[in-house]
């Protein structure tokens, strides 16, 4: 293991933002590469990769990690919003993950998505664990944008549950996602079900997965378990969205990942002043609840359930 | 208002259209609510327009995507007054929407805050999606199919813009003419991108709704003289459309300029900018435009320099800065 500086950027009145990276295996491979929070609320992202980090670290002193196998790891880019518990970069309110593929001549949060990218270019498999722009928490994932080259049966691996297919709307091509498939990199997003406080049986699950996607690929010796399923591969627009009419107190019956039947209520809005039931949120589709709204509050109009629909 | 003795009529029930009510002078004029969605606690989140006059021709006036941007609030105040005061001219309907995005304007907040995203990106958005989605569908539908459309911006909080209109090569050909009457100084045909595709200008463009982006001024200010400007411009256009019959003092042409002929200079180094050009003035190349400084040293950090000779049309107004930030753009640049 390789503790390493990647780049720094200056700031005027704090300590120059380090982003720092650890390396596995043989420096000169480019094998894979895995990046976590580049949002400052994304503390589960972040402590995935430190758990990837200890896990690497003991494959790496057992002689476990193929010859020909080079990681990096960088478990956050962006302490910089994260110790001020901001979100977005914290001097101007913009997002690294709306930056990619950067520009080293252009704004500061464009240089730092340059400065990232140059250093994750070139891998043969990037992983990204990120999250949602919906407050909400959903089963863990591996996410593939349908860019035209991309290989979702790679993403088997992972042997996660799920792998969701995303056709890229004009915003997300300027997601870390979408151009390291364009660069050349097979590149997945994983998402756990939180973000800002640590989910530990999902954080060990997602780091099964990069574990286990090295063994399949031969990158590690260290014997892989079988997931209990074959991961269900689908369409994001073949997920029933469940919205709210009304606003008021959000209280769930069904979570993600349980199995739900068509018609059967998954959560009721409150008044919140009265307590009287303003609505009985049901889902029209039997199915396994993807996604659930996690704020307590919710307004009209919003996405509080995904279900996907029984094959 | 005292002098507003025009009866304005609010419906609350999401855009169903009331008969509308003659004014003192004869102008209709009517509030709806575009966009009405209930919030969680005991308020609802309404979008209004104001439609003043009617008739077949119509322009949509908009303004307020970007919570930390007022310059559009004055133009929007102006021309809302100005049109009931000479109802006699105007020949056509015109929709005023001074704030797309309440929920930002009321909180200081230049995106969409219940979820974090510029309004921007949003667009056209889908009925059935989540509620900036819906938002942006309900508003797309709205204005698609008027004769033209001017969607009002003011830079950020960060930099200062001299008045221009900003039109995506691709559609340049159609609304450069249209531009040409808004009486701002400059016209930049910039690059297609992408990601820009979800912006309002680009939906409704992409609907054949002309639809004019201006940029002016500066965020949380209000440059009243850009405002009245733009009036002017408005005005002309109208009248270019058919829909204004009084006189309109003579638009100055712009410039009209694409990428190639723009020079920017970002920040260096972190530090504070205290600039030494003036916004809106002539530079010469290699001319100083302003130092980065350090307040715990006394150093200066960085001499900024114009790459060019030419416009000095953006200029940094907020001191603080880091690596990469954004200092100045001048037209009559590298080419
Ligand atoms: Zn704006």
């Amino acid at each position: 293991m390789r503790e390493e500086v990647l780049f720094t950027l200056d700031t005027p009145y704090r300590q120059p933002l380090a982003v720092k990276g650890w390396r596995f295996g043989d420096p000169e491979r480019k094998s894979l590469a895995v990046v976590g929070a580049l949002r400052g609320n994304e503390v589960q992202q972040m402590y995935i990769c430190s758990q990837l980090i200890r896990a690497l670290e003991t494959l790496e002193e057992e002689g476990k990690l193929a010859p020909d196998c080079g990681v990096l790891v960088i478990p956050c880019a962006n302490q910089f919003s994260m110790n001020v518990g901001r979100r977005f970069w914290a001097a101007d309110n913009t997002d690294i993950n709306r930056m990619f593929p950067g520009y080293d001549g252009g704004e500061t949060t464009q240089r730092i998505a340059a400065r990232i990218f140059a250093t994750i270019q070139g891998y043969e498999y990037g992983v990204h664990f990120t999250s949602f722009y919906l407050p909400g928490s959903c089963l863990p994932h591996a996410r593939i944008m349908e860019t035209g080259y991309q290989h979702p049966e790679e993403a088997l691996a992972f042997g996660l549950p799920y792998i969701l297919l995303r056709k890229p709307q004009p915003y997300d091509t300027t997601t870390l996602n979408y151009n390291w498939q364009i660069w050349d990199t097979q590149a997945f997003s994983l998402y756990t079900q939180e973000t800002d406080c640590v989910d530990h049986p999902s954080a060990c699950q997602a780091v099964e997965a990069v574990l286990r996607f090295l063994g399949k690929k031969g990158l590690s010796t260290q014997p892989v378990s079988e997931p209990e399923a074959a991961s269900v591969i689908f369409r994001e627009d073949g997920l029933h969205n469940i919205l709210s009419a009304t606003g008021g107190l959000l209280f769930h019956r069904r979570e993600p990942g349980d199995t739900v039947t068509a018609g059967e209520v998954l959560a009721d809005i409150l008044d919140p002043c009265t307590g009287q039931v303003r609505e009985r949120l049901r889902t029209a589709h039997a199915g396994k609840v993807f996604f659930a709204h996690k704020a307590q509050l919710i307004a009209g109009h919003d996405v509080a359930f995904r279900v996907l629909p029984e094959a | 208002m005292s002098s507003d003795n025009h009866l304005i009529v609010r419906n609350g029930a999401g855009g169903d259209a009331f008969p509308a009510v003659c004014g003192g002078k004869g102008v209709l004029v009517m509030i709806e609510q575009v966009v009405q969605v209930p919030l969680a606690v005991g308020e609802d989140l309404t979008i209004p327009k104001n439609r003043i006059g009617s008739g077949e021709k119509r322009l949509c006036v908009v303004t307020g995507t970007h919570g930390d941007e007022l310059e559009g609030q004055y133009v929007a105040w102006r021309l809302a007054r100005l049109l009931k005061e000479h109802p006699e001219h105007l020949h056509g309907t015109v929709d005023i929407y001074p704030a797309l995005n309440p929920l930002g304007i009321s909180t200081m907040t230049r995106g969409m805050p219940l979820c974090d995203l510029d309004m921007n990106r949003t667009f056209p958005g889908s009925e059935n999606g989540s509620m900036s989605e819906y938002v942006a569908a309900r508003l797309i539908q709205d204005m698609a199919g008027a004769d033209a459309c001017i969607d009002i911006h003011a830079s950020n909080i960060f930099l200062r813009e001299i008045p221009q209109v900003r039109i995506n090569e691709n559609t340049a050909r159609r609304l450069v003419p249209l531009a040409k009457y808004l009486n701002m100084d400059l016209i930049w045909i910039h690059a297609a991108a992408t990601v820009l595709e979800s912006t309002l200008a680009h939906s409704l463009n992409a609907l054949d709704t002309p639809t004019l982006v201006v940029e002016m001024g500066i965020g949380m200010r209000v440059t009243r003289t850009y405002g009245d400007r733009l009036i002017t411009g408005i005005l002309s256009l109208m009248a270019h459309l058919g829909m204004w019959s009084a006189p309109v003092m003579p638009v100055a042409p712009p410039i009209v300029s694409s990428d190639g002929y723009v020079s920017f200079v970002n920040a260096s180094c972190p530090g504070i900018f205290f600039p030494s050009s003036s916004h809106t003035a002539h530079v010469e190349e290699g001319q100083e435009l302003g130092v980065i400084a350090d307040p715990l040293t006394g150093e200066v950090r960085d001499i900024l320099k114009s790459p060019a000779s030419g416009l000095l049309f953006t200029l940094r107004e907020y001191p603080v800065v880091y690596e990469g930030s954004l200092i100045a753009r001048i037209l009559g640049g590298s080419l």
